[in-house]
């Protein structure tokens, strides 16, 4: 009657069926967009624009995703972690303008990466007071979890004009970072490649710690299933406070990566980006990492090419985009099956 | 109680306190002379509907929209560029209408079959994604709106400040502005006692029930989807209306007068001030909110140069008549934490849970 064998227990688990059309997706719109915009070397860099800002956009969107797949909290007040992370950055970028604006890499990386170390630091402390005093109350509360998160919003921006004023604050680049690398008749900007460079590593160093590691696995069946893992003994809260507090420092790196980028930053910047963000994590399906990534990379394409080849629907594209996706695919690229 | 639905306010205080707020507004005209006044009771008028409309949204149904202050727009925007393309007279201020609120509700329609039937985190995230579409939209289609300049616009004649009615009742002039205002005044009451007769109907129980536990609505064959759309459409109209009367009382229409993000955020704080699922939740927010809005600034304004003056550090940043938003976010934060039912919740006595 049954031909299939007992499962043993040395037998490897059925591998997941890989779902590889949304990653084909970025491919075939590039390729797509080389006849449209007809010249090859623009074309290149249009698509190295994209790819940068692609990262950049993940990097920012990765947090929330990572917080809603993991913790069932939807932060709309991810933004100002962003715009905290930036005027952060301000604080040692401008003391040390000298030392940015020497002609040496060397000289630039010693104040770039502390900034970048602080901006990091600063936006995860401020993850951890948020999740602490605004959405630990409201857990398994959605209508409340938007609310209050709403409401740090408001607040984070206003305090951030308190201190640091109303104003534009221009962020010049680094010296070394400016400027392109021109490759026949191919000019590609430095900071964008590296943008795109620490867009993936990020991006790898997020995929092997959730699928390699034991915080990744214990991450991983605590989204599956959190009272087992709490029964099994492991402090799952504690995890899910670090994830978070990842989370907002992974915004607050993306905040000084997009300001450096933008060159100024603003205490409304946050809020502009929460709504790129928030397309982001719903075409690529609330919670999924992974489509996070293919989702940001679609919508700087999308951005980029669009706004070469038809400025006026660059505008709303975004939005195109996303109800074109969700009619495709209605809960988002990859849906999170847990819920 | 016919009037009130079988929804009075149920509470002695409450009741003086929603008599008092419609009886200044009713004879502010007269009492409280100057543009200032009149300009700050209309905008309470307005709100008052404004966010009642919002409150059937998201105190009856429990669903977030961010996209509320868009429906606003399109009332204004098409008042605005009705009389601003036909000129000031009647015929203007009915097609503004007669366009503006079917492009409300089908515009209302299509977003709640799309996107209702998706958890409400999923609806709060796509309607902040059209709301600021649409707000790009405008700002972009300058030939029709206006741009960033947005639309300013000549009221019919009957309505305009330079018609003169009586010279001097108790000592006033009655002008069209001030018909301009009680139009208003009596619009907006005959909305929110709408809105009272709505929730109170078997269809408002059917949203109470949606919002109190979706499933379990389902299971008793209620088309949950098709409730909760016609809640978006009823609020959209309603939102619609409001912001045709905005546009009549500003006789201008533009992105940040009634579109911005920061108008949905305002909406937001007077409903949860105010208190979620209680139509005269509306009235109570909108009127706090907009007198801390226009004297609250002075107030800071002095305290902040007091400080400065005193050499404290920090303070005058915080005290800065423009940081008045801080303090109210705050207060939001602090009563969606402690005063979950709000003003009116509390005046009442009754928990009800918002979720």
């Amino acid at each position: 009657m049954t031909d299939i064998p007992a499962p043993s227990a040395s037998d490897p688990l059925p591998q997941a069926k890989r779902d590889l059309v949304p990653v084909l997706l970025p491919l075939i719109l590039a390729l797509l967009m080389l006849p449209l915009v007809g010249s090859f070397s623009s074309w290149v860099t249009l698509t190295v624009a994209s790819l940068a800002m692609g990262m950049m956009i993940f990097i920012m969107a990765s947090g929330l995703t990572l917080v809603f797949g993991l913790m069932d909290v939807l932060n709309f007040g991810h933004g100002a972690f962003i715009s905290v992370g930036a005027y952060v950055a301000t604080l040692v970028l401008l003391p040390l303008a000298g030392m940015s604006s020497a002609d040496s890499l060397l000289t630039n990386l010693a104040v770039l990466v502390p900034a970048a170390l602080a901006a990091m630091a600063v936006s995860g402390a401020l993850g951890l007071v948020v999740e602490r005093v605004l959405i630990l109350p409201v857990y398994g509360q959605h209508l409340k979890q938007i609310l209050m998160t709403t409401g740090g919003l408001i607040v984070a921006e206003q305090a951030l004009y308190a201190l640091w004023g109303p104003q534009i604050i221009p962020l010049p680049l680094p010296t070394a970072l400016r400027g392109s690398f021109i490759i026949g008749d191919i000019a590609i900007a430095k900071y964008r490649l590296l943008v795109l460079l620490v867009g993936i590593v990020v991006f790898v160093a997020i995929q092997l710690t959730l699928n390699r590691t034991k915080i990744g696995l214990l991450i991983r069946a605590g989204v599956e299933n959190r009272e087992m893992v709490e029964a099994l003994g492991y402090h799952i809260k504690r995890l899910f406070l670090g994830v978070f507090m990842v989370g907002s420092a992974l915004a607050g790196f993306g905040g000084i990566m997009w300001a450096l980028y933008r060159e100024q930053v603003h205490a409304s910047m946050g809020n502009e980006l929460t709504v790129l963000i928030f397309i982001v994590v719903i075409i690529g399906g609330l919670g999924s990492v992974g489509g996070c990534f293919i989702g940001a990379l679609l919508v700087a394409m999308v951005a980029n090419y669009g706004g070469f080849l038809v400025p006026k629907l660059a505008l709303v594209s975004n939005i195109l985009l996303m109800v074109a996706i969700l009619m495709w695919r209605p809960r988002g690229l990859y849906a999170v099956t847990s819920r | 109680m016919m009037i009130l639905s079988g929804d009075p306010p149920r509470s002695r205080v409450l009741a003086l306190i929603l008599i008092a707020i419609i009886a200044v507004l009713a004879i502010t005209p007269f009492v409280f002379p100057g543009a200032k006044p009149l300009n700050v009771a209309a905008k309470i008028c307005i709100f008052a509907a404004l966010v009642a409309s919002y409150d059937l949204l998201l105190g009856y149904t429990g669903t977030v929209s961010f996209a509320h202050t868009m429906f606003y727009g399109i009332g204004s925007y098409a008042m605005a560029i009705a009389l601003y393309t036909m000129g000031p007279d009647w015929t203007a201020v009915v097609t503004g209408i007669v366009i503006g609120l079917p492009l409300a509700a089908l515009l209302a329609l299509g977003i709640g079959l799309f996107s209702l039937r998706v958890e409400a985190i999923f609806f709060a995230m796509i309607t902040l994604a059209v709301a600021s579409a649409f707000l790009v939209l405008a700002s972009q289609l300058s030939w029709l709106t206006g741009g960033e300049d947005g639309r300013s616009f000549t009221l019919p004649e009957l309505l305009q400040p330079g018609t003169v009615f009586i010279k001097d009742l108790f000592g006033v002039r009655v002008t069209g502005r001030t018909l301009t205002y009680y139009i208003i005044l009596v619009g907006c009451a005959a909305m929110i006692l709408g809105l009272l007769r709505v929730v109170n109907s078997p269809f408002g129980r059917v949203l109470q029930a949606v919002r109190e536990n979706r499933f379990r609505a389902e299971a008793l064959g209620y088309r949950t989807v098709f409730h909760l759309t016609y809640a978006n459409v009823i609020a959209a109209l309603v939102a619609a209306c409001a912001g045709v009367l905005n546009a009549m009382w500003l006789r201008y229409a533009g992105p940040d007068t009634s579109l911005s993000f920061s108008i949905m955020l305002d909406i937001l704080l007077m409903v949860v001030i105010g208190g979620m699922g209680t139509i005269y939740g509306a009235i109570i927010g909108a009127t706090i909110f907009i007198l801390a809005q226009n004297y609250l600034q002075a107030l800071m304004g002095a305290a902040s140069n007091a400080a400065a003056d005193a050499g404290l550090p920090l303070l005058p940043g915080l005290l800065h008549p423009d940081r008045w938003l801080l303090w109210l976010g705050l207060l939001f934060v602090a009563s969606v934490y402690f005063f979950p039912t709000g003003v009116v919740g509390r005046l009442r006595g009754a928990p009800k849970p918002a979720e």
